[in-house]
């Protein structure tokens, strides 16, 4: 297969799938493989006996949660704000036509013992147990503040400056409780941290907006998630590579990479062969040497239950966050809960993915208050990650290389991330342009 | 299409994939199919992986197939599981004058037999007919081989249209359109569509 290709995309998780496909749009020969069989990398979806090789390779699955390819688990668990940055990519690019997306059907957090949902209406503040008589009052003028901010109307910026006040200054003025701010800040601004407080609410506020803005688009929850598990989305995107030209290339370890007299990258050889570019896109783990642990591991469990999370009226699907503060602990531990109505497990069936960045030598103690909010497990597998990041911007060596997938609810940072690489490796900001409808592209494919 | 569109016209959705070894001509068939055409070169497959068309069973009765053709992602059979989930029909094609993609088109219909979903109605394929001078792949060897597995059976010829619309039509014949039509009412009320934007109304929060 000697050819020469404009971009070698290495791994099949979801950034490098975003930029295969958005780089196949704008042209470009990509030439995109996986030492894997599977699509999705680290962020793919995996059936029982996948998931219990990797995580408990001594005890492999039975069957005795029900037919294998029923499930499709997470291994980053992680939900989409309806209103952010993937969706808009999704929509842009007609992904969407390859997938199905439903709504998660609550957003909870967790508050002096219990779990509580996030009141995100003026309605649902009123009746939230968070919240006492005076509370609800100080958080509806703090959220009207939120809500009525518009940059070029002075009046509406009652004497803040976002871009230099910070957020406690603003939380104090309104006289919010700590309580409160914790779910402000950990449930609705999604902060893993309280580092937040000290800093400009210019992030803060954009977080807020981007929360209640998703809210808004369907009503329950600012979250959507694929029908079919989270590895449908690199799926989705491989394949829009694909129909604008990209080649795949599955289960095919890299035998040698290639390098120009300059130290640049020129190209791999494969089974397949060798193939040529000048321009290499690849997740940290196809060169270990290129990338440094930031000192961060991300401790992830995941949970097979068989009821829905107590106290959240029997949800199907939810997103639970406990703050830091109210466990004596500097991370958020995350819980997020799918079901058979996202069709990604066996019917009657629940899966929660517990997720934090481990602060102790003992990671798995650390998991005990989300333990607790989630009752009886049948089974849990527990896994440890590494966050890397990559040492260079790519400029010298033309390699590229993606960041891991962080502990974050969401996609945003992904996102960012995906457009941070396509600045690098085109020299442009990306700007998203509506995809041809089918019509169109059967019109260009020389079909009419 | 047909005239009636009384409450008891029946309007059903099936996807369809098309499988089998680059260049035995499946963009051909779905060309000759759609768009009643074809060229002697296409290229590989680039854009347009995804095309609808419409068979009339009857006068009350339409079904339309979402055609899902493998964009190259089948040349180093890197086709993702997302390819085959749903698929209610699959088109598995070789061409009559290449003895190895028979064999090819007998990994594709292991692979279906694995990864799609119970039910899927499969039909084994033979194209270029036209090129009967050249045939190596005798219509016997192949017919005995799917009606063996139960697969439906068919020869036809892209560049003159010889079978083609047959071969949909029968396809659709084995649809499950009573099921399909009382799924899609489910679906549709539990699923999101991401295309619709909000009305400026909406939009703003519901503080």
């Amino acid at each position: 297969m000697d050819e020469n290709y404009d971009v070698i995309v290495l791994g099949t998780g979801l950034t490098e799938c975003i930029l295969s496909g958005l780089l196949s749009i704008d042209g470009k020969k990509v030439l995109h493989i996986d030492r894997q069989e599977y699509y999705g990398g680290e962020s793919a979806s995996l059936n029982l006996t996948q998931l219990y090789s990797k995580f408990k390779p001594s005890r492999p699955y039975q069957g005795q949660f029900g037919k294998d390819r029923d499930w499709l688990v997470d291994l980053i668990p992680k939900f989409l704000m309806s209103n952010g940055e993937l969706t808009n990519i999704l929509v842009h690019t007609d992904v969407t036509r390859y997938m199905e997306f439903k709504q998660v059907s609550g957003s909870f957090v967790y508050r002096d013992g219990r779990i509580a949902k996030v009141p995100a209406s003026t309605v649902e503040a009123i009746s939230s147990p968070l919240m006492n008589f005076f509370e609800k009052r100080r958080m509806r003028n703090f959220l009207q503040f939120v809500v009525d901010y518009t940059e070029d109307d002075i009046t509406t910026h009652h004497s803040f400056n976002l871009d230099k006040d910070t957020m406690e200054e603003i939380y104090t003025h309104y006289g919010l409780q700590k309580g409160t701010c914790d779910f402000i800040g950990h449930a609705m601004a999604l902060h893993p941290n309280d580092d937040y407080l000290t800093q400009p609410a210019r992030d803060t506020y954009d977080r807020i907006m981007l929360y209640l803005t998703s809210v808004a688009r369907y009503g329950k929850s600012p979250y959507i998630y694929p029908l079919y598990g989270l590895g449908e989305l690199p799926q989705g995107f491989a394949r829009l590579s694909a129909i604008y030209g990209g080649t795949f290339m599955l289960d095919t370890p890299i035998e040698e990479y290639l390098w120009d007299d300059d130290g640049k990258f020129a190209g791999v050889k494969t089974k397949e062969g060798t193939a040529k570019a000048p321009i290499c896109i690849a997740d940290p783990t196809y060169f270990p040497d290129k990338v440094t642990a930031t000192g961060q591991k991300v401790i992830r469990a995941m949970c097979i239950l068989d009821h829905p999370i107590p106290g959240t009226g029997d949800a199907d699907s939810t997103q639970i966050i406990i703050p830091q503060n109210q466990v004596g602990r500097k991370n958020d531990i995350y819980i997020a809960v799918i079901s058979s109505s996202h069709n990604i497990c066996s019917k009657g069936y629940y899966v929660a993915i517990i997720s934090t960045i481990i602060e102790t030598d003992k990671p798995h103690l650390e998991l005990e208050p989300a333990f607790k909010v989630i009752g009886p497990t049948k089974d849990v597998l527990m896994g440890i990650a590494q966050i890397y990041d990559p040492n260079e911007d790519g400029s010298k060596d033309h390699v590229y290389l993606s960041k891991s997938y962080d502990p974050s609810s969401h996609f945003e940072t992904t996102t960012d991330d995906v457009k941070d690489l396509y600045r690098r490796v085109t020299g442009h900001d990306l700007v998203l342009k509506q995809r041809k409808t089918a019509e169109e592209e059967a019109e260009l494919a020389g079909l009419d | 299409m047909s005239s009636s569109l009384g409450s008891e016209h029946r309007f059903a959705q099936f996807k369809l994939v098309l499988l089998g070894e680059s260049a035995v001509g499946k963009s051909s068939i779905v060309q000759r199919f759609v768009k009643d055409s074809f060229s002697d070169f296409r290229e590989s497959t680039i854009g347009a992986a995804f095309l609808t068309q419409t068979v009339d069973l009857d006068a009350n009765t339409t079904v339309k197939f979402e055609i899902w053709d493998t964009a190259g992602q089948e040349r180093y059979r890197s086709l993702a599981s997302i390819y085959y989930r749903n698929a209610q029909a699959a088109l598995v094609v070789y061409d009559i004058t290449q003895e190895s993609s028979l064999d090819k088109a007998k990994y594709w219909i292991k692979e279906l037999q694995k990864q799609a979903r119970g039910g899927i109605i499969i039909a084994l394929v033979g194209n270029k007919t036209d090129l009967e001078q050249e045939r190596k792949v005798s219509s016997e060897e192949a017919e005995s081989f799917a009606k063996g597995l139960g697969l439906l059976y068919f020869e036809v010829s892209a560049k003159s249209g010889t079978g083609v619309r047959e071969c949909f039509k029968q396809i659709a014949l084995k649809m499950p359109i009573e099921d399909s039509l009382r799924k899609r009412r489910e679906r549709k009320s539990r699923t999101v569509d991401l295309n619709k934007r909000p009305s400026t109304n909406e939009q703003q929060c519901a503080c």
